[in-house]
């Protein structure tokens, strides 16, 4: 890649990351927990974008973040105070400044009606109008700072001799010293302009064995044969970074020494001063008087704090760390990764195959050979964990993009909403969080649309005017568990019945558990606004939110309280790359399940096992019942002849709704397995969430327990239900 | 042996530039993201220059000027201040500190280069 596409990209990338900080900080401003530090973060955010766009000339870019910078400079410096007006412009600023970015990168282009009233509201608060003048024209003049000729003297440029000659005199102050700026170097400047002839003033040249030289006390004199495009700012720009460090004087023309005579300085006003002795004598004088003071034992001080033998300094409380010019993070293709992570897969097959075969080959688990697989086995896996964790990122970025949507649908539905994220540091895989967005963006959506009471129903309803959506991340029992919760009014179950009913996606007569009703909602077709809002009602309904979440190998669970708000449960599974599961027998098949949603192995007695209407089986677990599932039947296999009670029972626990109990044949074992895809590879199965390839070669399929329940659910409770009904 | 240059900068992407155009006109470049982290590699840098950005976090461009020229080894390396104001006080702020001389953002490449030569000795 081009290197400066590739910066234009690290740019982009960049900009997203200063966005969200930009939106934090301004969110704990509104919340009135920010600093002065947060406003520098804010400020540092907007500046930094906008020097990065003057880079590549985003000129509509940098025009607007000029003026965003401009406001928030005032918030900084203090002439502005925090508070909620200003804040609320801010936020809004700072949506219109992605809207630019996104614009930038190529994406739609800005509403520029919009732009223009932030502009004018942040203007309102600096009252600088000035400074969007070129925008206002609508212009095209773009803001470029240039580097600036400063101090241009007032006296009118001198008009050029033919042979374009200068004289310019310049005596150094300490501080043109201090700051690592040199005589010689503006000499070297000068010398490009032209041909030059320096001479220093020798009556001034203390003799070094018996001064003490405290300040700079040379004065320089350089005659310029200037080239023929040079004129007098050309020759000021030199000193650009010494004005006011030195005295300096240009002339046009060579000067004589009565001219120099007349200069104000007393110091200078010696008729010797030019041309009395050139650099080369100077240092030749100077060098033997060193010498004298050398063999003298006196020491010469000089300007510059040169000490070479020093080895102490300032800094050395980090000690020799040649290890803090290696930077910590790399970047690295996602190709790479992933090569990496297949790689790893086929690792992880391998060592499986090879552990059998030792078995199979009847060696003695105590055997070297035994042993030394153990140990592999277990550097695989941590190979395994640690390669994972370079896909792992937080979900912040995800999260930090919500309190706009929030904003804008508040807008939009005229509800006030406050948005609180917990839990943002929570890592997952990569793709799952690419993946998390579209799904977490129309949960949100839907809770402000559905979930929140207008703020007089809610001040009618006894609630605070704004209403609370709580989005949230945390790691659970190896996967990320991701709430969206509101405290609106709960799900109308009676409404939703009945639109379920007018769709056709439950009988009239169905009767169904609160819990049943509120997933109605994610079943296909089904949108509880009345009048498909702008909002939520964007062709995508909560079944494509369920789907993609399944697609994910996740869940979804809807707790609902009428009155008291809805909560929306995603669980997902941390990376999409491995399982550990259990490797079970049924039938002639071998299946896997995944081992986070097992609970214990129990081998029932015949007693503990009841049938409960016509299909439906439960099992006696402790005192509770909960219902039995064939396993082989249910995916379309013959039942094991030993009845429901033989083989082996694992207890489940499913998301979607407590215990259940899965009858397989026998357990092989505990591994972990590589998940391969059933879609990718042939289509999507009920029941099975994906396939592995297991040690002795063989593929075997990895059970969906979710599904499984929820298919019995289908298949058996609703006759029962009719049953009951009629 | 080609001289090195020190860039202090929290942008990546400004960090990556001046990364392209020291290194494209022979420099070597070492980097720093913040003055805290500059102060801490400058003694193993060993800088013949010193680029800052002014704006940064933990600790600006003003505070990390003061800290070189206050270093023994390092107070007379030229510095020279990267940054997008055109404003007066920021140049004048930056030279009381100790600043030799300043870039202005968005940079040319060929004057960036051209103003390193020139504080360069």
């Amino acid at each position: 890649m081009d290197p400066m596409e590739a910066i234009r990209a690290t740019f982009f990338q960049e900009c997203e990351e200063l966005l969200g900080d930009l939106e934090m900080g301004l969110l704990s401003l509104q919340d009135g927990n920010g600093d002065h530090e947060t406003v520098n973060a804010v400020f540092r955010a907007v500046h930094s974008v906008k020097g990065g766009a003057g880079a590549f000339g985003l000129e509509d870019l940098v025009r607007f973040a000029h003026v965003f910078e401009t406001t928030l400079d005032d918030v900084r410096s203090g002439k502005l105070a925090v508070d909620p007006d200003i804040v609320a412009v801010l936020l809004r600023a700072a949506d219109a400044l992605t809207d630019h970015v996104t614009a930038a990168k190529g994406g739609p282009p800005v509403d520029t009606v919009n732009a223009a009233l932030i502009v004018s509201d942040l203007q309102q608060f600096t009252g600088v109008e000035a400074l969007m003048e070129p925008a206002d024209d609508g212009d095209d003049i773009s803001f470029v700072p240039q580097m600036l000729a400063l101090d241009l003297d007032e006296t009118p440029q001198a008009i050029l001799t033919p042979d374009n000659d200068w004289t310019i005199r310049f005596k150094p102050a300490a501080a043109l010293y201090r700051n690592a700026n040199d005589a010689i170097l503006l000499i070297r400047e000068l010398d490009r302009l032209g041909t030059t002839r320096v001479v220093v003033d020798q009556e001034v040249v203390p003799s070094l064995p018996d001064k003490v030289v405290t300040e700079p006390v040379l004065t320089w004199s350089v005659q310029l044969c200037a080239d023929a495009a040079i004129g007098e700012s050309q020759i000021r720009d030199v000193f650009e970074f010494v004005q006011g460090d030195c005295e300096l004087h240009v002339f046009a023309g060579s000067v004589g020494a009565e001219e120099v005579a007349s200069f104000d300085d007393p110091v200078l006003a010696s008729p010797n001063a030019v041309g009395a002795e050139s650099p080369e004598q100077l240092l030749d004088r100077l060098m033997r008087e060193a010498n004298v003071a050398a063999e003298t034992e006196t020491a010469a001080p000089t300007h510059r704090p040169v000490q070479p033998l020093a080895q102490s300094d300032v800094t050395s409380v980090t000690g020799n760390r040649p290890e803090a010019l290696v930077q910590t993070t790399i970047r690295v293709d996602l190709e790479r990764v992933d090569r990496l992570i297949d790689l790893v897969g086929e690792l992880v097959i391998n060592q499986a195959m090879l552990a059998q075969r030792v078995v199979e080959a009847g060696l003695a688990r105590s055997s070297t050979i035994a042993l030394g697989l153990d140990d592999l086995e277990q550097l695989t896996r941590e190979i395994q964990d640690s390669v994972m964790a370079i896909r792992a990122q937080p979900v912040k970025s995800v999260f930090q993009r919500m309190p706009r949507l929030v904003r804008e649908v508040a807008a939009a539905t005229g509800k006030k909403v406050r948005l609180v994220t917990e839990g943002e540091g929570t890592e997952v895989d990569k793709t799952v969080i690419e993946r998390l967005s579209d799904p977490i963006t129309h949960m949100i959506r839907n809770a402000i649309d559905h979930g929140l009471e207008s703020p007089d129903r809610r001040v009618a309803a006894g609630k605070a005017e704004e209403g609370t959506v709580r989005l949230s991340a945390q790691h659970r029992s190896g996967r990320i568990v991701i709430e969206v919760a509101d405290d609106g009014r709960g799900i109308d179950r009676e409404r939703v019945r009945a639109i379920a009913v007018d769709r056709g996606i439950v009988a009239a007569d169905a009767i169904l558990s609160d819990e049943e009703v509120d997933n109605l909602i994610f079943a296909p077709g089904f949108s509880t606004a009345e009048a498909i809002s702008d909002i939520s009602g964007r062709g995508v309904g909560m079944d494509v939110v369920k789907r993609s979440i399944q697609a994910l190998g996740g869940r979804i669970v809807i707790t609902s309280r009428p009155g008291e708000g809805s909560v929306f449960t995603l669980s997902l599974p941390l990376t999409l790359a491995v399982l550990d599961g259990m490797v079970v027998s049924v039938g002639d098949h071998t299946l896997v399940v995944p081992i986070n949603v097992i609970v214990e192995s129990l081998q029932p007695k015949a007693i503990d096992v009841r049938r409960l209407g016509p299909e439906g089986t439960v099992l006696a677990v402790r005192g509770s019942h909960v219902p039995l599932i064939d396993v082989a039947p249910s995916l379309g296999w013959a039942s094991g002849n030993e009845g429901p009670a033989g083989g082996v029972t694992l207890l489940v626990e499913s998301e979607l709704g407590g215990l259940a109990a899965l009858r397989v044949d026998a357990i092989q074992g505990q591994r972990q397995v590589v998940i391969k895809s059933l879609e990718q590879n042939y289509r999507q199965v009920e029941g099975v969430a994906a396939a592995t390839i297991l040690g002795d070669g063989r593929v075997a399929l990895i059970l969906d327990v979710d599904g499984l329940i929820a298919s019995r659910k289908r298949t058996t409770a609703r006759p029962l239900l009719q049953a009951q009904a009629s | 042996m080609s001289k090195i240059v020190l860039t202090v900068d929290d942008s990546r992407t400004m960090r990556d530039m001046l990364r392209l155009a020291l290194t494209d006109a022979s420099f070597t470049v070492v980097q720093a993201v913040d003055g805290v982290h500059g102060l801490e590699v400058l003694n193993d840098s060993s800088p013949d220059v010193i680029i800052t950005d002014i704006n940064m976090p933990n600790m600006d461009g003003f505070g990390f000027i003061e800290g070189v020229r206050r270093s023994q080894r390092h107070g007379a390396v030229p510095i020279l201040v990267l940054t997008t104001e055109s404003d007066q006080d920021k140049k004048l702020r930056a030279r009381s500190a100790g600043a030799t001389g300043w870039i202005v953002k968005p940079f040319d490449p060929i004057k960036l280069i051209d103003a390193v030569r020139r504080v360069a000795a």
